[in-house]
């Protein structure tokens, strides 16, 4: 252990050194001038924060070791027992949401399940196969593309379009799966973040199919069985949610409408994985995870059981993805860029690997505390990606652990 | 029409070489990281578009405040201040944020990584602005070749520069890793790192060293990149990161000639798809070379194969 007072003056001299030219000094612009303005403050505030964190480390640890974020969080073990009434009361509170809470409460609500999905998709990917995608957004892409452009040149409906983006992104998927699924864990992280960037770019290039940048707008909202929600029917003849129940027209009802579409899409997909992870191929998945070559010689076949995850994981992205270009009407390759990748991947991370209520807790979480610190808004990425460092330090295994089936031996 | 075709491509060859000298003197952060302690330092980006900015703040101050005049004692003090600063921020985000992760599962510091990504480009985004700043440039002219009037191959002092000054690092590199004492334990860790801690080396030291020379290298690209295309935003880290990572892929991850050669191969692949197909199509070429190497030859063009073992 160095001595507290000359380890604090160093370090602090450091922050100075590292703080000085980014945000100690600005550079200005004007005409041909290029100026450099100095401001001391934020340097010496950084400065000092710095020097008294590291002078009086020894009594700041002995107070946060008081309140360890490990005794409060419950382990592994304990969550099992809370997992039904969890469930149940999430369901609930999703169940209420919409009628209680006021319209912009759901709109933040119905973009927070888009990111359930999406976190519960990677998480078969990630959490329970093991395999690394950093391109988790291109099939997101796909979806929503998909659905934009059959709408736009077949006419299809949303409910149509939904199981064709589904197959679209899991064909996607496959076709990306196939070659790259033999690489190992960092290869394939590369590949799927090249082939991620791949599509954005495809996308933002191939103006006479996608639009380019300008993207597609116009993309119609899903139906009630075949009821608008709009003023007045688009269709000659049609009717409107509001017209065939006789009720005053409410912009509110569409919000309401697509929410509790996102949260039934939501369930199905919960459902469904919850349903494939007790299947032998779920459990394949994961003792593919733990050791692949016990699970070869066990006579699984690894491409295939890889091949199953990657593409179930990028058609529940394509279904989310659909129900996105809807919700928004209008989509341009500026959403699907890797850093959305990235916070579903932390939302993965964050929730616990392969743990559902955690990745359903931290999609929430992550969604729900930028729009909370919205006075903060410039500050909120700073914050994020401080947020995702200081967890990896402190909770590596994620908010809320997942159980792993296990079996011990009677003493 | 073949003559014009030749000193088409001769162009090309020397853009692609400039471009490509960039992303090897970046690529070799990663891959030295990689190759120690096998993990993406996703960060790495950002460490060198934080030196363009430090590059571009010491040529200004230099220039208009002080007034020195002489552009080679500008060029070197630029790359000092900038060289020193930016190991400095090597070597504290290893500290910060690899450091207590050490022998945790491989996606832990990946996602710690991703995280410091995140937090640099806003840090700098919130410092300097989100908007572009271009510089005039501070070395102009070059060398023209070929016929008046028809095609020229133009060839401009700074790409000289960046290729000399290029050479002059990585051989230093190339010397220190293979001659040098600390060199020799570089290489120890990279083969072994427990082995080489029993073996009474401090391989927390070396992991340190690691990272401070793979942000000095992307400090000197970061400095020759502004003065080169001369307009800097806090979102070209990303970019010319993956790019360098590509290049470090593509070479064989672990390899420091693997990197400078995957840096060269990417450069000139860029440079020639901008010309002979669309622009735009450059960086799908890119990815899409990265894509196939990997398929055909996984552990890159100078990567030794790695057994798995039980």
């Amino acid at each position: 252990m160095p001595k507290p007072l000359p380890d604090a003056l160093l370090m602090a001299l450091l922050t100075g050194l590292l703080t000085l030219p980014i945000i100690g000094v600005q550079i200005r612009v004007e005409g041909i001038n290029v100026l450099l303005e100095g401001d001391a403050g934020p340097v010496l505030l950084a400065m000092a924060a710095v020097f008294l964190a590291r002078l009086f480390q020894v009594p700041l640890q002995a107070a946060s070791g008081l309140i360890r974020l490990g005794q409060v969080l419950p382990t592994a073990e304990r969550m099992a027992s809370y997992r039904p009434a969890l469930l149940t009361l999430l369901v609930m509170v999703a169940v209420v949401w919409p009628f209680t809470a006021s319209r912009g409460a759901v709109d933040i609500a119905t973009l927070a399940l888009i990111y359930v999905m999406l976190g519960l998709g990677l998480n078969i990917v990630v959490g329970y196969a093991g395999l690394l995608d950093l391109g988790y957004v291109a099939f997101y892409a796909v979806g929503a593309y998909g659905y934009a452009l059959l709408s736009l040149h077949f006419g299809l409906s949303f409910w149509e379009c939904l199981p064709l983006c589904v197959l679209l992104a899991a064909a996607t998927g496959c076709l990306l799966g196939f070659p790259v699924l033999r690489l190992r864990g960092d290869y394939l992280a590369i590949v799927t973040l090249g082939f991620g960037e791949i599509i954005r770019l495809l996308l933002n290039n191939l103006d006479e199919l996608t639009g380019g940048p300008d993207g597609i707008g116009n993309i119609p909202k899903p139906t009630l069985f075949g009821l608008e929600f709009a003023r007045r029917p688009s269709t000659e003849g049609g009717v409107t949610f509001h017209q065939f129940f006789g009720l005053e027209y409410s912009g509110g009802d569409t919000v309401i409408f697509l929410y509790l579409v996102a949260l039934v899409m939501t369930l199905f997909i919960l459902y469904v994985i919850n349903r494939l992870i007790h299947m032998p191929v779920g459990r394949a998945w994961e003792a593919l995870r733990e050791d692949e070559i016990a699970c070869r010689s066990l006579g699984l076949n690894p491409t295939v059981i890889k091949l199953s995850a990657f593409s179930l994981g990028a058609s529940t992205a394509g279904f989310a993805g659909a129900f996105f270009a809807a919700r928004q009407g209008f989509i341009n390759p500026e959403s699907f860029t890797f850093i959305e990748s990235a916070i579903v991947l932390s939302i993965v991370v964050l929730g616990g690997m392969g743990s559902q209520i955690g990745v359903i807790l931290a999609a929430v979480a992550l969604t729900a505390l930028p729009e909370a610190a919205r006075q903060f808004a410039e500050y909120r990425m700073l914050i994020f990606g401080l947020v995702l460092m200081l967890m990896m330090i402190w909770r590596p295994q994620g908010l809320l652990p997942a159980t792993r089936p296990r079996l011990e031996l009677p003493q | 029409m073949s003559e014009t075709f030749g000193l088409e491509f001769t162009q090309q060859v020397i853009n692609g070489l400039t471009l490509g000298s960039i992303y090897a003197l970046i690529a070799i952060g990663y891959t030295m990281v990689y190759g120690i302690i096998g993990m993406i330092n996703f960060a790495h980006g950002e460490i060198y578009m934080i030196s363009a900015y430090i590059g571009l703040i010491t040529i200004t101050a230099l220039t208009t405040q002080l007034g020195v005049e002489t552009i080679p004692l500008v060029l070197l003090l630029t790359l000092a201040v900038s060289i020193l600063i930016t190991s400095a921020y090597g070597w504290t985000v290893e500290r910060v944020a690899y450091r207590p992760l050490r022998g945790s599962p491989r996606l832990i510091p990946l996602i710690s990584a991703i995280g410091m990504s995140i937090f640099l480009q806003n840090y700098v985004q919130l410092g300097q602005g989100a908007r572009d700043l271009s510089m005039p440039p501070l070395i102009t002219g070059g060398w023209r070749f070929g016929a008046e009037g028809g095609f020229q191959v133009y060839l401009s002092y700074m790409q000289v520069l960046i290729a000399v000054v290029t050479v002059i690092f990585m051989t230093a590199l190339t010397l220190f890793i293979s001659r040098s004492r600390l060199g020799r334990a570089c290489r120890a860790c990279s083969q072994d790192l427990a082995m080489t801690n029993l073996l009474g080396i401090d391989t927390n030291r070396l992991i340190s060293l690691t990272f401070v020379l793979g942000a000095a290298l992307a400090a000197v690209a970061g400095v020759l990149i502004s003065l080169y295309i001369g307009k800097i935003n806090p979102f070209i880290g990303f970019e010319a990161g993956i790019k360098a990572f590509t290049a470090a892929v593509l070479g064989g991850i672990g390899s420091i000639p693997g990197a400078m050669l995957g840096g060269v191969v990417l450069g000139l692949a860029e440079s020639f798809s901008s010309a002979y197909l669309r622009t735009e199509y450059k960086d799908v070429v890119a990815f899409s070379l990265l894509v196939l190497v990997l398929l055909f030859r996984p552990t890159g063009l100078l990567g030794k194969p790695e057994i798995e073992k039980v």
